[in-house]
């Protein structure tokens, strides 16, 4: 122990030289020399770690402090039971108590002085923040802090697996409904419900979230609800049981609720609407993301909307920014899914010949108007549907064309090296395109685009730019949507073989939602901007970002 | 709009070392100098006339592409200044500077690519460019020594010109026949074409046998170079062969008195980005996909 000690002084003898030195230096005019100027950078590290430590856990200092030799297995074992935080925080909190060794014996005063400081002003800021919150704060300013490369988060629904995200998220659902209470009355306000997760999934997805659609989310409501407006609850039970399904039909409801949502909003005495609405709009969609997990689309409107929230001028009254907010809504709408699909329409029946075979997959409603308006516009085509369970949604395609006096086939996807041989064009829709080149589609697209590549047929994906993200994904599994294991049961001649699925410890059954597909099976993207190539979508990002 | 195409005619005469697209374009230029309209919109009018005009005589997909930036050119200068004189000034004198901007743009590609060819190397091409012309003049210029092998391209056997051009470069040249590419490509080290039109996905369209070059490449593992100045860039995306207008595939006189095109031999054929290596052109050495971003920027 003494030598310990000695060798710490030691330490702080030596550093105190240098630093010595380096003044002088300073004090001489010389320029500090690479390693003195390598070396002070470390020393304000440090620094700022300590400070940092400081304001998180005071009393572990404390400990420290009183048992003049620190044993940095404790903190560090404290620290990861603390913070619940990526690696390098945890690396860097076992880090600091051994840097703070050294310091410790000569700047234990300033120390304590500090923390007498923080400790009042912490007492000050309590009333307004919660106790919750000052432990995720903390941790956002512990990760710019460091030097080290941050570990980005993954978003919650694909950390399922993890029982550490699953309490953030518990805990995050619950301080929604807490803040709903700061600005509404007081009544106790009831929990956005967090879904439990069905059945046994299969290993490989076990990230993600599987629900049953026999447990809607709304059933954990009571009656009345304070905190989730009632057309949201209407959504929220419409995506969750497919009624509404589709992307552009998803994103249409969204802003249509939220218009609704706009409409009964009444600002709180001492706020502000751009600051509070937005607030407001939290908890509603992380109830939604509940129902059924955010679409591409869903999120680029809600960041749209978010931005024109926060861009009311202060000094607009209630009423007017309602109606700005309402027309923003309702140009949106009209130009990014109805105009944009009227450009669309143009490009692609310049593409659409007479005499041609055109395949479509499943049921976009972007493709059945092309299809239709090429018909109205006399091009002489016939269409050829190919359907998969379990969603089957190729019928509802069918009907539409159907009703307009297309000539069409119906396939399953089993059929399809069959009939590609007579097809002389593909047209599929997209959920979203991701700034890769990648297409994010419904499950069964890249099948198609892969066995049309081998006929060398081509295929034209039509997607509108709202559908752009900035997402990297290379492969399906990382971020995808598993829907209710039960659709895939089915009943033929009065029997029911998967019926007890559930009692088979071995089995499991995997109904998943999208696939991606890579841009080198896309022959063409169609988009309002224009005909672009697969791999140009980063370019368009780019230049719309610039717009913005 | 006729004395506009006799002008044009006496320019190719003049020089026959001029790209089509940059003729076409200085006779749009002489004919913006002449033109008598009284109004922004009159302008545009006739100009969009004379590029009709120029397009029936010489139905080639440089010449709409050419015409095609020329005309928007002007739309965005009409845009700054509403006053018509004034317009017109700053549109001639804008005009001349285009001009003299793609004039230089052959040198600029011939200077990018020939570090591409090293000493001793083999070289394949296809019928007559005068942009592979510069190049491999450019490649002597540095004293590498390589040898050429040229296709015949038939139906107006274009590739005996090259060679003869060559020929007069004191470069070793051999004519091959248009079915011996296959026969040929194991003894070539790099294929370079020229192009007549580079499209949105970065595709070329080219004299027909390109494709077929293209393809046998591929397979023999060869780099597949194009060289183009950046006016060739049009606003096409064909999916395949069938998808390319037929007013590129066949002469302008052809597609006047013909009835049924498809006894006719097209003098074009598209080539699919995914065969060609890299592109080279007055704003640099682009891959394929980089095309597009270009055609974004120019015309967006």
């Amino acid at each position: 122990m003494g030598e310990r000690l000695t060798t710490s002084t030691l330490l702080v003898t030596e550093e105190d030289e240098k630093k010595h030195e380096i003044i002088r230096a300073k004090g001489e005019g010389k320029e500090l020399t690479k390693e003195e100027k390598q070396r002070l950078r470390k020393e304000k590290k440090q620094h700022k770690k300590n400070k940092k430590d400081d304001r998180g856990p005071p009393e572990k200092e404390k400990e420290k402090e009183k048992a003049s030799v620190p044993a940095p297995s404790k903190p560090a074992t404290q620290s990861p039971a603390h913070k619940a935080a990526p690696v390098p925080v945890n690396a860097s909190a076992s880090e600091s108590p051994v840097a703070a060794e050294k310091p410790a014996k000569s700047k234990a005063e300033l120390r304590a002085e500090r923390r007498a400081r923080q400790d009042s002003e912490r007492a000050s800021k309590q009333g307004k923040k919660e106790g919750g919150q000052q432990s995720t704060s903390s941790k956002p300013k512990a990760t710019p802090n460091e030097l080290q490369p941050v570990v980005k988060r993954l978003p919650d629904h694909v950390q399922v697996d993890d029982p550490v995200a699953l309490k953030k998220l518990a805990k995050k659902l619950e301080r929604q409904q807490k803040s709903g209470q700061g600005c509404s009355l007081n009544i106790t306000g009831v929990k956005v419900p967090l879904r439990s997760d069905y059945g046994y999934k299969v290993s490989l997805f076990s990230h993600l979230h599987q629900y049953s659609r026999k447990n809607p989310p709304t059933q954990q409501i009571s009656i009345p609800v304070t905190v989730i407006h009632p057309s949201i609850v209407r959504l929220g039970l419409q995506y969750s049981q497919g009624i509404i399904a589709g992307s552009n039909a998803r994103s249409v409801a969204l802003l249509h609720a939220f218009k609704q949502v706009i409409q009964d909003y009444s600002t709180p005495p001492n706020e502000e609407l751009s600051r509070d609405l937005v607030n407001k709009l939290s908890p509603y969609i992380s109830f939604l993301s509940q129902c059924r997990p955010l679409s591409a689309s869903m999120g680029n409107a809600i960041k749209y909307i978010k931005k024109e929230i926060s861009n009311i001028p202060s000094q607009c009254k209630e009423e007017e920014a309602k109606r700005i907010l309402q027309e923003c809504i309702d140009s949106y709408i009209n130009e990014k899914i109805i105009l944009a699909s009227e450009a669309i329409s143009k490009y692609a029946i310049e593409k659409i010949s007479d005499g041609d075979v055109i395949l479509v997959y499943g049921c976009s409603s972007l493709v059945n108007h092309i299809l239709c308006e090429a018909f109205e516009k006399q091009r002489k085509f016939r269409v050829i549907v190919v359907d998969s369970r379990p969603r089957l949604e190729g019928r509802e395609a069918l009907r539409r064309l159907v009703k307009k006096g297309i000539r069409c086939t119906y396939v399953l996807i089993s059929a399809l090296s069959y009939i590609l041989p007579e097809v002389s064009k593909v047209f599929l829709g997209a959920h979203a395109l991701l700034a890769n080149g990648y297409v994010m589609s419904r499950v069964g697209t890249s099948q198609i685009a892969l066995v049309a590549k081998a006929y060398n047929v081509p295929v034209l994906v039509c997607c509108e730019t709202y559908k752009f993200c900035e997402r990297v994904q290379t492969d399906s599994f990382v971020s995808n949507e598993l829907d209710d294991p039960d659709d895939l049961i089915v009943t033929r001649n009065g029997k029911t073989h998967l019926e007890n699925w559930q009692t088979v410890k071995s089995l499991g059954l995997l109904n998943l939602v999208y696939d991606v597909t890579p841009p080198d099976f896309v022959d063409l993207v169609i988009t309002d901007l224009g005909m672009i190539p697969c791999t140009s979508v980063p370019v368009v990002l780019r230049v719309k970002n610039v717009d913005q | 709009v006729d004395e506009n195409q006799s002008f044009r005619f006496s320019q190719w005469e003049e020089d026959p070392d001029v790209a089509s697209a940059v003729a076409a374009i200085r006779s749009l230029l002489e004919f913006l100098k002449r033109d008598q309209s009284e109004t922004i919109l009159g302008l545009r009018e006739n100009m969009t006339k004379a590029i009709q005009r120029l397009e029936e005589t010489d139905s080639s997909v440089a010449v709409s592409s050419g015409g095609e930036l020329f005309l928007r050119f002007i739309s965005l200068t009409s845009l700054e200044h509403p006053d018509l004189s004034q317009c017109k000034n700053v549109m001639i004198e804008r005009g001349e500077l285009f001009l003299k901007k793609i004039s230089l743009s052959r040198g600029k590609v011939g200077k990018l690519c020939h570090t591409f060819i090293k000493d001793g190397a083999k070289i394949l091409t296809h019928s007559s460019s005068r942009v592979v012309l510069k190049v491999l003049e450019n490649a002597a210029a540095d004293n590498k020594r390589f040898t050429v092998y040229v296709t015949e391209s038939q139906p107006d056997s274009a590739g005996k010109l090259m060679a003869q051009k060559l020929h007069n470069l004191n470069i070793p040249v051999t004519v091959v026949l248009d079915a011996a590419v296959g026969y040929i490509m194991e003894k070539v080290d790099l294929v370079i074409v020229g192009a007549e039109g580079v499209v949105e996905s970065g595709g070329v369209i080219n004299k027909i046998g390109t494709y077929q070059m293209a393809v046998c490449s591929k397979a023999h593992n060869k780099p597949f170079y194009v060289v183009a100045e950046s006016f060739k860039f049009v606003r096409l995306y064909p999916l395949n062969q069938q998808d390319v207008p037929d007013r590129f595939k066949y002469k302008a006189d052809i597609l006047k008195t013909v009835k049924d095109l498809n006894q006719e031999h097209p003098m074009i054929d598209y080539t699919p980005p995914s065969l060609i290596t890299l592109l080279f052109t007055d704003l640099g050495v682009l891959t394929p996909s980089a095309v597009s971003d270009e055609l974004i920027k120019l015309y967006l």
